[in-house]
Order: C-alpha cells, then sequence, then structure tokens
C-alpha cells in the first residue's frame, strides 16, 4: 500500500488538529462567559423547567447573527460548536487520508459518518 | 441563588468531576448530570446538552495526547462509527419522545453498568481466538507497540460487535453521554481487540459518537449555553489537572471511591425516576 503521508504525520496532523480545536472553542467558551457572568450574573437562573433554547441559538444560520449582533450567549454557543465541530474535522481529514492511501472501501465508510454527522449538524435530521 | 453562583457551583462540581473522570478513565460527563438533576433541580434534557458538550471536550482532549502512542486503530473505529452515529442520531431522537421518568431509570441502569465495568479489571490474556473473515476482508486486524516491541493482534466477531456499537450509540444519544464503558466491552470482550487498543480507540469514537448526538441536541434547544459553559471549561480543566497527577495518584482507591458515588447515584436517579419526581 503507497502512503501519501506516513501513519506518523497523519496523527501527528490529527494530535494537532484536536489540540487547536479544544483550545480555539474553550477560549471562545470562556471569553463568552465572562461577558454572561458580567451582563447577567446577578439574575435568577431558570433551568427547573424545560423550556428549550430560542432559536438563533439552535441554528448554525442564527448563531452568526448572534455573533454579529455581540451577544454574549451567541458568542459561547459558537465556542460549542466549534467544539462539536473538532471530531467532525478529525472525521473529514480521515477522508482525505485514506483517499491519499487510495483505500476506496475507507474513504467510502469515513464518508457515510461524516454525512451522518453533517446531516445531524445542519439539522437535516432534527425532527 | 443568582446565576453568577450557580455558574461558580457547577462549574466547581464539573472540575472534580473531570478531576475524578480522568484518574478513574470513567469519564466526567457521566456523573454530570445526575448530579445537576438531583442536587440543583436542573431539568433532564438541559443537564443532558451540557454534558454531552462536556464529553465532546474531553474526548478531544485525551486523543490529542493518545494519538502519537499509535494504540488507536483508525479502521475499526472509522467501521464501528457507522454504527455509533447512526444509533446515536435514533437515541437523540428517541430522546424528546421519552419521558424524562423513564429516561432517568435507564441512566441509573448504565450507571451502575459503568461503576461495576470500572471496578473490574480486564482480562490479561486472551484465549485463542476464530478468525472471522470480515475482519480480513476489512483490514481491522492491526499492530500496537507493547513493551517487548510491536505485537500484531486479530479482531474477532465483527458483527457482534458492531451491533453492540449500535446500542452503545444509541444510548449515548438517548442519554447524553459518551457511552465508553459499552463500547470497551464491544471492543475488548467481544471483538477481543487489546485492552489499551480498545480505550485508546474507544476515546477517539467517543467524541465522534457525542457530536452525532449534539448536532441533534443543539437542534432541539437542549443545550444552554448559559448552563454549558462552566460544565465544558470545569470538565476540561479537571482532566487536564487528572491527567497530570495521575502518575502519583491512588488509582485503586479512588476507583472504588468513585465507584461507590456512582452508585449512589444510579440508585438515586432510578428511585427519582419509578416516583415520578423528575
Amino acid at each position: 500500500m503507497q502512503m501519501a503521508l506516513n501513519d506518523q504525520e497523519i496523527d501527528r496532523i490529527i494530535g494537532a488538529l484536536l489540540r487547536f480545536g479544544v483550545v480555539l472553542s474553550a477560549a471562545v467558551v470562556a471569553a463568552g462567559g465572562i461577558w454572561y457572568l458580567v451582563q447577567f450574573g446577578t439574575r435568577a437562573p431558570g433551568y427547573h423547567v424545560f423550556r428549550g433554547e430560542p432559536e438563533y441559538l439552535r441554528h448554525l444560520g442564527g448563531l452568526v447573527t448572534g455573533v454579529r449582533g455581540f451577544n454574549c450567549l451567541g458568542i459561547i454557543q459558537l465556542g460549542l460548536v466549534l467544539l462539536i465541530a473538532t471530531p467532525v474535522a478529525r472525521v473529514a481529514f480521515t477522508v482525505v487520508a485514506f483517499a491519499l492511501a487510495r483505500d476506496r472501501t475507507y474513504v467510502a465508510i469515513t464518508l457515510f459518518v461524516l454525512a451522518v454527522l453533517l446531516f445531524s449538524l445542519t439539522g437535516l435530521v432534527s425532527g | 441563588m443568582n446565576v453568577f453562583e450557580l455558574t461558580t457551583l457547577v462549574g466547581v462540581i464539573s472540575l472534580a468531576a473531570g478531576f475524578l473522570g480522568a484518574l478513574t478513565g470513567l469519564g466526567g460527563g457521566v456523573v454530570i448530570t445526575p448530579v445537576m438533576v438531583l442536587a440543583l433541580g436542573v431539568d433532564l434534557h438541559y443537564a443532558m446538552g451540557a454534558a454531552l458538550v462536556s464529553v465532546i471536550a474531553t474526548s478531544s482532549g485525551a486523543a490529542a495526547a493518545y494519538v502519537r502512542e499509535g494504540f488507536s486503530n483508525i479502521r475499526i473505529g472509522m467501521l464501528l462509527e457507522i454504527a455509533t452515529t447512526t444509533g446515536a442520531i435514533c437515541g437523540a431522537y428517541a430522546a424528546a419522545k421519552i419521558s424524562p421518568s423513564f429516561l432517568a431509570v435507564v441512566f441509573g441502569a448504565v450507571l451502575l453498568q459503568a461503576a461495576w465495568m470500572s471496578t473490574r479489571g480486564h482480562a490479561a490474556t486472551l484465549p485463542n481466538q476464530p478468525d472471522d473473515p470480515l475482519a480480513n476482508r476489512l483490514r481491522l486486524n492491526g499492530i500496537f507497540p507493547a513493551t517487548d516491541g510491536p505485537r500484531s493482534y486479530k479482531v474477532s466477531h465483527v458483527k457482534a460487535g458492531f451491533s453492540l456499537m449500535f446500542v452503545a450509540g444509541a444510548l449515548s444519544g438517548l442519554l447524553g453521554i459518551g457511552s465508553g464503558a459499552l463500547k470497551v466491552i464491544a471492543m475488548d470482550r467481544v471483538m477481543r481487540i487489546p485492552f489499551k487498543v480498545s480505550t485508546t480507540t474507544s476515546n477517539f469514537m467517543i467524541g465522534v459518537t457525542a457530536a452525532a448526538s449534539a448536532g441533534v441536541y443543539l437542534n432541539r434547544g437542549y443545550i444552554d449555553p448559559g448552563l454549558t459553559m462552566p460544565v465544558v471549561l470545569g470538565v476540561l480543566g479537571g482532566s487536564v489537572l487528572g491527567a497530570h497527577w495521575l502518575p502519583r495518584a491512588p488509582t485503586k482507591v479512588l476507583r472504588r471511591v468513585f465507584a461507590v458515588v456512582v452508585c449512589a447515584l444510579a440508585v438515586e436517579m432510578i428511585y427519582s425516576g419509578i416516583t415520578g419526581r423528575l
């Protein structure tokens, strides 16, 4: 089997990708969180009853609007979505690695997993 | 209690859970949901959403450290991800249709299983295994760096492991957990993959499985940024501290203590579910 990238290189890239995703999202969440506490710290929390999040915090499109408007909850949610996207990016990278190795079976398998993840994230299967 | 106090409290609990989770290998997310529901009166769906996102954080954080050691098997992981991600979406979909009382009982049962698993060791030497032709065809057999040099291993019972992974994924989506304990059973006990390969591959799979559930949770409005923020940052900080302290930690004692805590939470969850307090 001819590998365009060797295993150590792939592992190194994946490790760096995961670290970058976690650190970046934690920083965004922390920044939004501090702002949130400054703004709403003295309010009464309302988590006893489930009401569901407002529409703009549920979809990627809405999040963009929230972040543009410098909404602190929107910024935290952006950080959380970055965190959720980290393993998705890893799977996407694995597709490329298998494709470079000309491993068709595993390109197909990995693409299927990637498709399931993207369907879930884009809300096509939220029902 | 105002938002600031609640955030601080949830952050401290999550820090402790992440710390103990890293030391015991049970993962921190699994205890956060019952603690928030039982002690702080948080709605089950919000608690599940917050814990689920924290599971992704610890999985990615730990995988970044493990990946260089060459233990995890990407082929096995990817193949089984087909089962766990589709299972996760089915579970996450079902979570909205099932009553919180029933969810609490299932949660309790899963906690009991995880606690039981954590106190038991694993088979050090595996008996002769039947060759699975499917494993050969899919080139799942691999090599891992053992203490005495690279050692090769074969994978058996691919179909049974795959089915069990669907269940693990469904529970992950249903309860907002990583279901690492069940994943390790499927790989270690059923597919007869070496323990170290099972745990690291499972860890990598947990993040991908949880991401599949998290998409549905996000669209459903289960992920509240204000509540999830201290959980994610707390668990992440706790697991980093735990990983640092791990070489000097009395893991055997800790594992037993943590198992008792998890059992107590499990019983309380089941009781709350049956009496309809949730």
